[in-house]
């Protein structure tokens, strides 16, 4: 539905996830989606673990060129709001991952333009 | 029966329900988590198999306790939970009014809790001075990474660097290499002889505890350095990739890394007290604002602070505070308590500890104050140190003022993560003393929230299943939020 994400470079240095499982790593794996594309995370996972498993950052800042991986997960920051494809927001580090999410990291088509045209 | 709210179920929070509760009250106790126990006892999502020894180490038996005697409380009816929810807005009534107020409280729906005592535990935050860079993909708060590792089982990168100082600083990194992470460097900005002097005060009130983190400490091995000064951390497309820094005798390094963990100690969160009518002063020990309150943590009429939003004294000291705070409450309730002597006494002795570790572990202020124009202040907006500096000719030693010319402290995070490097350039931009910038009034909602939260009339009640008053429905919010 939405266009490739910029997120998604293929540099091979960077073609793994920013997070890495170190315990708990046996717990019931799930399927959700990443702007389309399926991803696997497991039951307890936060939406910010499950996409960085896979992803460097989870969305582009508004005010820079940079992008944005969260940056307190104690809801604190709010550095980690990204939409669901109906166009709701979540805040990634404080909402569970659940099977079928489909999640996207830049604003879907159904915002309004005015609130993309500020995205690099 | 008089109502109590406590926000907030860290140690102060959990430790405030239990007094009330054993008192025969049936405190009202919100949190933003989904299991109660705060930041440093954090509980993993159910499902977890880590045992609280692995989590929480020599602390597990308080963890243990902890969870313990709230679990209990929640089972047994003695207080009404409110999980996942954050309390957004305060509307206090006057003295003249009765006292007491309404909690604005928002979790899937919204809800208007009335209380007649408020309680706040809220805790604190990472205290950050910005370092150039720091806007990118891959720079967390010390706290993140601990949060990340306790409750999710996952380290943000495959080589760390940690940085900035306080005691967060060397657990963290040595909890990290035990659970197999790659710690590359742990950069410490307070000088060895700054650490020993505020150190021997620490040693002097709690000998085991400072023992315990010279021992950590020692376990990092040559990854630690003292005295470093940070310049910059650098990074391309996927975010973070080095940082350079000086060490104590002036030699610069670079470091190449993927993840870098900042934070100088803690920062007491002061939303919630501001809404709630306390009264601020700057406390020139921790070098940040404090709330004014009495030894037992009276703030104001019907107002009560614990934890480290009123002293930063760490998980035991909250738990007192917790304790301390309830039984003020109780005393101006009428009601009968505890003697307070005996949790003084211990909570003074941690006052002592705290104001040693202060010293040993300072805030940054030079370096921040002398930050490049380029260093991003703002991370929210992106606005720099240099804007932050021009507005300052025009807002002159404000921090209200300068918040609104520059911006810096209105973003999304409401001035948690950039007010105290603002006030500090701010203030040498204009040549003052920081105390005398002034501090940032806190305006509500005090977490983003959906303005759909507001269009419909909120629930009145405080627990849907038993509390709802006849003719009331519990309104769950519109799923569109734009
Ligand atoms: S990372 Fe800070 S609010 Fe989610």
């Amino acid at each position: 539905m939405t266009q490739a994400s910029p997120l998604q470079h293929d540099c091979p240095a960077l073609g793994q996830g920013r997070a890495i499982r170190l315990a708990e790593g046996a717990r019931p794996e799930i399927t959700f989606y990443i702007d389309g594309t399926a991803a696997v995370a497991q039951a307890g996972d936060t939406v910010l673990t499950a996409i960085l498993m896979s992803r460097r950052a989870v969305r582009h800042a508004e005010f820079g060129p940079e992008e944005r991986a969260g940056f307190c997960l104690m809801g604190a920051c709010q550095d980690c709001w990204i939409w669901t494809e109906e166009g709701h927001r979540l805040r990634a580090c404080s909402t569970p991952i659940r099977a079928g999410m489909r999640l996207c990291l830049a604003p879907p088509d159904l915002w309004p333009a005015g609130m993309k045209a500020n995205l690099p | 029966m008089s109502t109590v709210l406590i926000v907030g179920a860290g140690p102060a929070g959990i430790r405030a329900a239990q007094m009330l509760v054993q008192a025969g009250l049936h405190p009202v106790v919100v949190d933003e988590a989904a299991r109660a126990g705060g930041q440093v006892y954090r509980r993993p999502p159910e499902g977890f198999l880590r045992t609280p020894a692995q989590l929480y180490g020599t602390e597990a038996g308080k963890a243990v306790r902890l969870h313990r005697d709230f679990d209990e409380m929640v089972a047994r009816g003695q207080i009404t939970y409110l999980p996942e929810r954050s309390v957004v807005a305060l509307s206090p009534k006057s003295a003249a009014d009765g006292g007491g107020g309404v909690a604005h409280v928002l979790g899937t729906d919204r809800r208007e809790v009335a209380y007649d005592r408020l309680i706040l535990a809220t805790g604190a935050t990472d205290r950050l001075a910005p370092v150039a860079g720091w806007q990118q993909a891959g720079v967390y708060s010390l706290g993140a990474a601990q949060i990340a590792l306790k409750a999710q089982g996952v380290s943000l990168g495959r080589r760390i660097v940690l940085a900035g100082t306080g005691p967060l600083l060397t657990l963290l990194a040595y909890q990290l290499v035990c659970a197999g992470a790659h710690v590359a460097q742990v950069l410490d900005t307070s000088p060895l002889g700054t650490q020993m002097r505020g150190g021997l005060r620490m040693a002097a009130a709690r000998p085991w505890v400072t023992a315990r983190g010279l021992r950590l400490r020692a376990r990092l091995g040559r990854r630690y350095k003292a005295g470093v000064r940070l310049e910059e951390i650098t990074g391309g497309v996927g975010g973070v990739e080095a940082i350079r820094w000086r060490d104590a005798r002036g030699h610069s390094h670079m470091t190449e890394c993927d993840m870098v963990g900042l934070g100088w100690h803690l920062r007491a969160d002061g939303h919630l007290p501001d809404l709630a009518g306390a009264e601020f002063t700057f406390s020139p020990v921790y070098h940040q604002w404090m709330v004014q309150a009495d030894e037992l943590g009276r703030a104001g009429a019907g107002l009560y602070l614990a934890g480290d939003g009123l002293a930063i004294l760490g998980a035991d000291g909250a738990e007192l505070a917790g304790a301390l705070a309830a039984i003020a409450c109780l005393a101006d309730l009428g009601l009968s308590h505890p003697s307070p002597v005996g949790l003084l006494r211990r909570a003074r002795r941690m006052a002592r500890f705290a104001e040693g570790l202060a010293q040993a572990f300072p805030w940054p202020a030079h370096a921040v104050a002398t930050l490049s124009h380029d260093t991003v202040i703002c991370r929210c907006e992106g606005i720099t140190a240099g804007c932050l500096r021009q507005t300052a000719t025009l807002s002159g030693p404000d921090a209200n003022r300068a918040k609104s010319l520059s911006r810096v402290g209105m973003g999304r995070c409401q001035g948690r993560y950039c007010q105290l490097a603002g006030a500090e350039i701010v203030a040498a931009a204009t040549a003052q003393d920081v105390a005398d910038i002034g501090r940032l009034r806190a305006q509500p909602p005090v977490r983003p929230a959906p303005i759909g939260a507001w269009l419909r009339p909120a629930g009145c009640a405080t627990d849907p299943a038993a509390r709802l008053a006849p003719g009331q429905r519990q309104i769950p919010l519109p799923d569109r939020d734009i």
